[in-house]
């Protein structure tokens, strides 16, 4: 956990004199498990750190005594890249929060590579690492890491950056009216502010996560072949060899890895970050955990935390020490904003400029070797793969959202299916093509239709547990006002439920279809053996030119998808989103 | 009770001096010309109505904000920014969710680097002082909002402020807490408990500023000037029901009704004229409310301010709005702290909800000129209908966007209830149709 939880704090603060320093038994089982993480993770480091021949050696083989370790490696590479992800995020986010300047160059980017596609992303840094790191399996375990994390850091900071912006007024005015340095500021205002939000985006990255973790460990790039160690390699490995035991074994493995993750991660961290939801009251319904509880009942290892809270925030007497309290007069002074306008302007011009010539350099490198014929072929595969991608975002809601309002409304269920739902969106839908890959297959289907569903087999959970969030909170007046005037059927659904959920529905149909563009590049090509299947679109473009390493056709590919994906978030969810938040707010 | 004249003196005693003070804030003047004085071991109240820029004054004189024009010094010592020997109580008391009643409390030591035995000695004490004791390990949403602001005053009390801020302090409260909170401090002043040598407090509440200072600056709205200083030399603890405590109550409100004779006479005491008038928003059914009160008896068309506040359990805040507005539409006067109904003010109070609406719409037409100009336009036009942001860029041009905002609605408010014409908000559109 980075940020120990403020009640941590609290007891040993308070009661310092009162508890003795001695561990209890919940010491002993959260050091247990901290200790056997502790010995996992060196170990498995040590692997990441072996040279690629050993790799060849010993390559990934489908012996089901060595699953236990390939899921480790894989939650390794899963954690490297949230911590890098979250680190980029406190320092990206406020950065843009704080400097004009580097907010004009961070937000626009952040934007778009957003709707980047994550895996298209592999083939160049691959190549990349590999060069960075040759012989050694680290370029390739980084290459990994670094899909994922793109996957991740970009929402994660953009949530970051906006909590800062709307940091509550009296709240800024104390601090400023206090003197808080920069450091305590960034502490006990801004990032126990940001908390709720962030929290929601990582974990929310990191279900996501779980899908490119499994489809980045086995990469073929033009002649270079990596598997590395991992769920993912095992299950490709499995496909080769066309062996369905292999893959059940893969799909129970995976399974596992979610339920620990979800237990020991997912859950303790959205109890322990309610506490900063800023709201007046107590809030009902609190998320609860086990785990959490535990930890919360630790003596010993709650002093140490709070010893280590201590040490970071005396941080900020350094500088305190070395020129005295911090000054914290008014920024920027009235007189030179004219000045500070210009040099935004001639900042931006600057950025425009770099923008404008990595722009040119691109189509300059795509028009050496493909001309408008190729600029065609790539469009009308991204137009398929967006009326694959609109269809089938309509068909899981159409099924999804009465569901959702039907388990929504009911509490007891609510509460039994919401876990599925979450634990659902995490499972990496990939894992589970090979079944689907088996049965097309059998019965000679075909794939420009069939596959398709494949790209919202993952996704279409966060349409489902988003609508249940917004249904269990349709406030409660509402409803028996509808159920007294005797709404029914239609008129119920149009102007009572579908425009209390709709914000919700909104939010998660939005996850869900930039989650389906990038499941198109593994979900339009699919083989079992030797079968290989394909739909046509814009995901198969970009994954057969991977696999011949046509650098110039992926650039392609994956510009055009960058651009339906901007067009598309622009001309409907942004919209939909805009008209949600001002027409349809419930507060 | 003496009443003095505006001359701010220059005495060894002053703790902050304000002079000549000046404030802009999107095309409006905010502050004009203040100049005040706080005393070494006084209690001195700035009085003014919602919107006055009490608040703006506060926060730059707490150096949160620099101000446009003018100086302020502590000590002597020209206001940069945040300084020292100063705290701040907050209306929203801003106390900090996730941190603990102690963690809050400590968070100003934190900042001065005060080592953390030290910090938590110092924190106990001012919890204890301020009658917290046992909610140290509580965080604020578990509390209630007097328990809050106690917080508040511990986490301020407790850096050993020379001077004391307080803006709205119990303004958020409900009357029996703030009263209980209202003599707590005063206690702790009188027996010298607090560290504090002066206390400047901002409030709207004129029952407030006589109950606890020693001094009441008035201040005017738009632009916010001083109009008044009243020394208030009541013993302590002062009863509200007592009469000199009253009069003095009632001058001050006949104080903050009263025209300035420096501004040229214009259509009622809203800023702007013609359509650029900035009107607040003002609910129909208030305005139908107090026209039926001052009309039933014991007023029979003519009260005192104070005692109607009182009946009808309204702050000034509340009151004058409603009033004023009732003014511009000539259906009551106001004069020295009174209000009286017009003979159209009569009638309507006496009328059926159609001659009611009927009068309404002719008085709205008559005295608000931006609704007046709406109705024309709709009515010049063939489809009869028009875009709001044409008249929203047009009220830009006389005052600030925020203003421009809430002048509109308040005119679809008024126009909706008179039938005038209909605004459709997904559109954004005015139009003369009313849907059948």
């Amino acid at each position: 956990m980075i940020f120990p939880a403020r009640s941590d704090l609290r007891a040993a603060s308070v009661s310092v004199n009162a508890t003795s320093a001695w561990p209890n038994r919940y010491d002993i089982a959260v050091f247990a498990l901290i200790a056997a993480a502790l010995v996992l993770i060196v170990r498995a480091a040590h692997d990441m750190g072996l040279p690629l021949a050993q790799l060849h050696a010993a390559p990934v083989t489908l012996d089901p005594a060595n699953l236990p370790n390939y899921a480790l490696r894989t939650t390794l590479r899963m954690f490297a890249a949230i911590l890098s992800s979250l680190l980029f995020t406190l320092v990206v986010g406020a950065l843009a929060a704080k400097s004009r300047k580097a907010e004009l160059v961070i937000i626009p980017a952040l934007d778009i590579l957003q709707s980047v596609p994550v895996l298209g992303f592999l083939t160049f840094t691959v190549v990349f690492f590999m060069g960075l790191f040759p012989g050694s399996q680290l370029g390739a375990e980084l290459a990994a890491i670094f899909a994922i994390f793109t996957s991740q850091a970009w929402n994660m900071a953009f949530s970051f950056y906006q909590s800062l912006a709307t940091v509550p007024r009296d709240l800024d005015e104390a601090c400023r009216h206090f003197r808080l340095s920069p450091w305590l500021r960034f502490w006990r205002l801004e990032v126990p502010f940001a908390t709720p939000g962030l929290v929601w985006n990582t974990m929310m990255s990191m279900s996501g996560g779980w899908f490119f973790v499994v489809a980045s460990e086995a990469i073929t790039v033009g002649d270079t072949k990596v598997q590395l160690p991992g769920i993912g390699s095992y299950l490709a490995l499995a496909i080769e060899q066309r062996d369905i035991g292999a893959v059940g074994a893969a799909v129970v493995a995976m399974a596992i890895v979610i339920l620990i993750y979800d237990q020991l991660i997912f859950r303790p961290t959205v109890a322990w970050a309610d506490k900063f939801r800023f709201e007046a009251t107590a809030a009902q319904a609190r998320p609860k955990s086990w785990v959490y509880d535990i930890v919360r009942r630790t003596r010993l290892l709650k002093r140490s935390v709070a010893v280590a809270l201590r040490a970071r925030d005396s941080l900020q007497q350094l500088p305190a020490s070395l020129w005295g309290r911090w000054p914290h007069h008014w920024s920027l002074p009235r007189v030179s904003s004219r000045l500070a306008l210009a040099s935004d302007w001639l900042w931006l011009a600057v950025v425009l400029a770099v923008t404008a010539w990595s722009l040119w350099t691109v189509v300059a490198y795509v028009r050496a070797k493909l001309g408008l014929a190729d600029l065609r072929e790539a469009s009308w595969a991204g137009l398929l793969t967006l009326i694959r991608v609109l269809v089938l975002i309509a068909t899981a809601s159409v099924i999804w959202v009465p569901i959702g309002v039907w388990i929504g409304l009911r509490p007891w269920a609510a509460e039994r299916v919401q876990p599925v739902a979450q634990f659902l969106a995490a499972f990496p839908a990939n894992v589970l093509f090979p079944f689907f890959v088996v049965g097309i297959a059998a019965w000679h289907l075909d794939p420009n239709i069939w596959l398709s569903p494949l790209m919202v087999l993952g996704t279409q959970w966060y349409i489902l547990f988003n609508v249940i969030a917004g249904a269990s909170a349709f406030p409660t007046d509402l409803r028996e006002a509808a159920s007294m005037y005797r709404l029914r059927s239609w008129q119920w659904w149009r102007q009572v439920i579908l425009p209390g959920i709709f914000p919700y529905y909104v939010t998660g149909a939005l996850t869900a279809s930039g989650g389906s563009w990038n499941a198109s590049i593994v979900a339009e090509v699919a083989s079992w053996g030797d079968t290989k299947l394909e739909a046509t679109g814009l995901g198969s473009y970009i994954a057969k030119a991977t696999e011949a390493g046509d650098f110039h056709r992926v650039v392609l590919g994956i510009a055009v998808m960058s651009f339906f994906v901007v067009l598309f978030n622009r001309l409907l969810w942004r919209r939909l989103y805009t008209y949600a938040e001002r027409k349809l707010r419930l507060d | 009770m003496t009443i003095q004249a505006l001359t701010p003196a220059v005495e060894p005693n002053t703790l902050v001096a304000v002079d000549n003070l000046r404030h802009l804030y999107d095309r409006g003047v905010v502050l004009d010309g203040i100049s005040l004085r706080l005393r070494d071991g006084e209690i001195l109240a700035l009085l003014g109505r919602s919107g006055c820029g009490k608040s703006t004054l506060l926060r730059i004189i707490a150096g949160l904000m620099p101000a446009t024009g003018g100086d302020v010094s502590l000590d002597g010592q020209h206001v940069d920014g945040p300084a020292d020997g100063v705290a701040m109580v907050f209306q929203s008391f801003a106390l900090f969710p996730w941190l603990t009643v102690l963690e809050n409390v400590e968070l100003g030591l934190e900042a001065q680097g005060v080592v953390s035995d030290e910090r938590r000695k110092r924190a106990l004490a001012a919890i204890d002082l301020i009658g917290l004791d046992g909610f140290e390990s509580a965080y604020p949403k578990e509390l209630s909002g007097g328990m809050r602001q106690r917080v508040g005053l511990a986490r301020a009390l407790v850096v050993q402020p020379k001077i004391l801020l307080m803006d709205e302090p119990f303004s958020a409260l409900d009357v029996l807490t703030a009263d209980t909170l209202r003599t707590d401090l005063l206690d702790l002043w009188m027996e010298g408990r607090m560290p504090t040598r002066s206390i400047l407090i901002v409030t709207h509440n004129i029952e407030e500023a006589v109950f606890m200072c020693d001094r009441i600056l008035v201040l005017s709205s738009n632009p916010g000037r001083v109009v008044g200083e009243i020394k208030v030399d009541l013993p302590h603890p002062r009863n509200r029901v007592d009469p000199e405590f009253r009069a003095l109550v009632d001058d001050i409100y006949v104080r903050m009704t009263a025209r300035e004779a420096a501004t040229p006479a214009r259509d009622g005491v809203f800023p702007g004229t013609g359509i650029g008038m900035v009107l607040p928003r003002v609910s129909t059914n208030a305005l139908s409310g107090l026209m039926e009160t001052l009309a039933a008896p014991p007023f029979d068309g003519k009260a005192d301010l104070p005692p109607l506040a009182q009946q009808l359990h309204m702050e000034v805040d509340d009151l004058f709005p409603i009033a004023e507005m009732l003014q511009l539409l000539r259906f009551a006067e106001l004069f020295q702290g009174d209000i009286r109904l017009t003979q159209a003010g009569r009638r309507f109070a006496e009328a059926g909800t159609d001659e009611r609406k009927a009068l309404f719409a002719k008085h709205v037409v008559a005295h608000v000129p931006l609704a007046a100009q709406i109705k024309r336009i709709l009515d010049e036009r063939p489809g009869r209908r028009a875009p709001m942001l044409r008249f929203k860029d047009e009220l830009e041009d006389h005052m600030g966007e925020a203003e421009a905002d809430g002048t509109l609605r308040a005119v679809i408010s008024l126009a909706r209830y008179a039938e005038l014409f209909a605004y459709d908000e997904q559109s954004g559109t005015f139009s003369l149709e009313n849907p059948t």
